[in-house]
């Protein structure tokens, strides 16, 4: 076997050193499954995909002997756009909107009430922080479905658990029980008058701010465990109050862990399909579709494959907007170091 | 081998050596404050606790109801019957529980295989290495990092419907579209590009010098990833493989879209058959009973691996 001869006092290239395996093309060799499995099912799928987007694939064209479909040029993105679908309540932008506002708003209510319960559960001298650690994790282990499942069953107008409590709350104040039989998810009537928001999207809201915040209260934890005490008890003799103890060292320190976990909770909510199509399906009217659940409802309801596959087409170029939009943001903040 | 300068357990006592060095005294917490707190946290555990909870009471139910009546956690003549029911046959389909676990198993199990294997190769390459096209192509990888499956669905619906065996009389033996290895591809191609990323991004904290000293004994790349860089990513490759196994078991959309013999389903697509097909009338103990059965075995994974996912997902996460 080849070794270097290593003289006192010379300099190490350190660099050098893996790039003397690069020479051989080993990175390549190392590539080579990733680019043949990616280049298979990712890559060529999507480009595939594209040239869909352009004809009107359907049903009939599906099967092996079938003839190919049309080329109709622009056609399906212009439909897309001008809302010019065989769907009803189909509006491209206003689903959008929706699902941006969706988005934000959760991950909002998911961060602030992260940080604060992980502030909480790190303080010294707490009882039962391991228990309490094991129990706020349950939601993000239970497959999706069965918490839409649950959460659809206690919005139940007649016997669902969160409109019984809401009576008995109601109760306490004298009010009668008929007033707390609210129909969360089909109600279309939106609750706030002049906001297009219905219900069904507070429903979603609430339950997705259940299942969403133990994340980041996990992610906040690791982070806080990290941040040396020696910085609160200077801050202390200095005479900080807890708010500026909170503002000006938590939040820093915690900036790190928290930006990518941010990012990552945005990409997740945007992309909610699961506790979307199962706990609203959508609905009311179309009201709480996000772009997911409509590009899904298009392959497996519609078989408008042609439509689906320009729809997807846009969700992808939507989804790398918002990803370099979020790092502008991310790397703009970045400015002081800590 | 030459000589073992190189030891798997110097790096090891590098990298967690800085998180133990974080021991202090603190201020003693006064007794009203920790009763206040812990009045505070557990509101929030029982709110967290609540629609969980809410599943056991449905599923020991001996009813069988479609909806609960009362708010009650063990409810009046509380019986396993419904999971007994669970594991013989869920639904009307003719199969067992055991039949779906294996079928979801296997789908949860290739995603997982499959990715890692491949993602590891790649994220290896990317990250240690300097050579012509990385730029390019880790920007391939970034582009549909963001991109789930749901996003290619047309196009691998009809794609992988094209893979199919006739025989003389046109009856159509295999279709891959209609097969657990379809939906397998369809899993890995939303999967590997997050496999890559996230393992890329563990890599790259991981010292070099110890594969430098190893190139310097006269070990070849080969002899540097599988018993350096390898050993080293254990904790990454089982988070990794983890979560590629979680999205597998959970998966519903691609398996509803491709799947049509009864053979072939999963337990998220009878999960739904109870609830999404006939709404209303939902059987809610079996429901109930299945959901604890599916969710248990992942739950026990999850709390063991805690500490790894969180630290693999944040570390992998965006940094470029």
């Amino acid at each position: 076997m080849a070794t270097i001869p290593l003289e006192r006092g010379a300099k190490v290239e350190r660099p050098g050193l893996l790039s003397r395996l690069t020479k051989s093309g080993t990175p390549y060799f190392y590539l080579i499954p990733a680019a043949v499995v990616m280049g298979i099912i990712t890559f060529y799928p999507l480009g595939f995909q594209i040239w869909m987007s352009f004809t009107n694939y359907g049903l009939a064209n599906l099967r092996v002997t079938a003839p190919a479909p049309d080329f109709v040029g622009l056609s399906n993105y212009i439909k897309i756009l001008t809302n010019d679908l065989p769907l009803q309540n189909f509006n491209f932008l206003n689903m959008l909107a929706f699902n941006l506002f969706w988005t934000f708003s959760n991950v909002i209510f998911h961060l602030v009430l992260g940080v604060l319960i992980a502030v909480v559960l790190n303080t010294d001298g707490l009882w039962g922080k391991g228990i309490y650690r094991a129990v706020f994790i349950l939601p993000i282990v239970v497959p999706q479905i069965i918490i839409a499942a649950v959460w659809l069953n206690m919005y139940d107008p007649d016997y669902g658990a969160v409109n019984q409590i809401l009576a008995w709350t109601g109760h306490i104040f004298g009010l009668a029980p008929s007033l707390f039989h609210i129909r969360w998810i089909d109600q279309i009537d939106p609750p706030i008058p002049g906001i297009p928001l219905t219900l069904s999207y507070f429903a979603l809201l609430f339950t997705n701010i259940w299942l969403g915040w133990p994340f980041m209260t996990i992610v906040a934890t690791g982070a806080l465990q990290s941040i040396p005490k020696d910085l609160y008890e200077a801050a202390e003799i200095d005479g900080a109050s807890w708010t500026q103890q909170f503002t000006r060292i938590t939040i820093p320190l915690l900036r790190p862990a928290l930006v990518p976990a941010t990012v990552l909770g945005i990409i997740t909510t945007f992309n909610l399909f699961s506790l979307i199509y199962f706990l609203s399906a959508g609905g009311p009217l179309h009201a709480t579709e996000i772009l997911l659940t409509q590009a899904y409802r298009l392959v497996n309801e519609n078989q408008l494959y042609g439509v689906a596959a320009a729809f997807c087409v846009y969700i992808f170029f939507i989804l790398l907007a918002l990803t370099l939009v979020i790092n502008r943001v991310t790397r703009a903040t970045e400015s002081y170091d800590v | 081998m030459s000589s073992q300068t190189w030891s798997v357990r110097n790096v090891l006592t590098r990298v967690s050596g800085g998180s133990e060095s974080n021991t202090s005294a603190g201020h003693k917490l006064t007794l009203p404050r920790q009763l206040l707190l812990q009045a505070l946290l557990l509101v929030i555990a029982f709110s967290v606790l609540f629609p969980l909870l809410w599943v056991v009471s449905l599923a020991l139910d001996p009813r069988n109801i479609s909806r609960p009546t009362t708010l009650q956690l063990i409810p009046p003549g509380a019986s396993l019957d419904a999971f007994k029911s669970v594991i013989a046959q869920p639904t009307v389909n003719k199969i067992s529980f055991l039949g779906l676990a294996l079928n979801s198993l296997k789908l949860a199990g290739g995603t997982a295989l499959g990715s890692l294997i491949v993602g590891v190769l790649a994220a290896y390459s990317f990250s240690r290495f300097r050579f012509k096209g990385r730029e390019v192509m880790m920007l391939g990888v970034v582009t549909v990092l963001m991109l789930p499956a749901i996003a290619a669905l047309p196009a691998l619906y009809v794609l992988l419907n094209r893979f199919q065996l006739q025989d003389a009389a046109h009856k159509v033996l295999f279709n891959l579209r209609d097969s657990l290895w379809g939906v397998g591809l369809a899993m890995i191609s939303g999967m590997l590009p997050f496999a890559i990323w996230n393992l890329k991004g563990f890599l790259d904290t991981i010292p070099k010098e110890l594969e430098e000293a190893a190139i310097i004994d006269g070990a070849n790349a080969n002899q540097v990833f599988f018993q350096i860089v390898l050993p080293l990513s254990l904790p990454a490759l089982a988070v990794t493989g983890f979560l590629g196994f979680m999205s597998g078991w959970t998966e519903f959309a691609v398996s509803w879209q491709f799947l049509t013999k009864v053979s072939d389903h999963t337990l998220m697509m009878e999960l739904y058959n109870m609830i999404g097909q006939f709404a209303g009338n939902t059987p809610w103990s079996k429901f109930a009973s299945m959901s604890i059965l599916v969710s248990l075995p992942v739950s026990m994974v999850y709390l063991l691996l805690q500490r790894y996912i969180v630290g693999g997902l944040t570390i992998g996460g965006v940094k470029g």
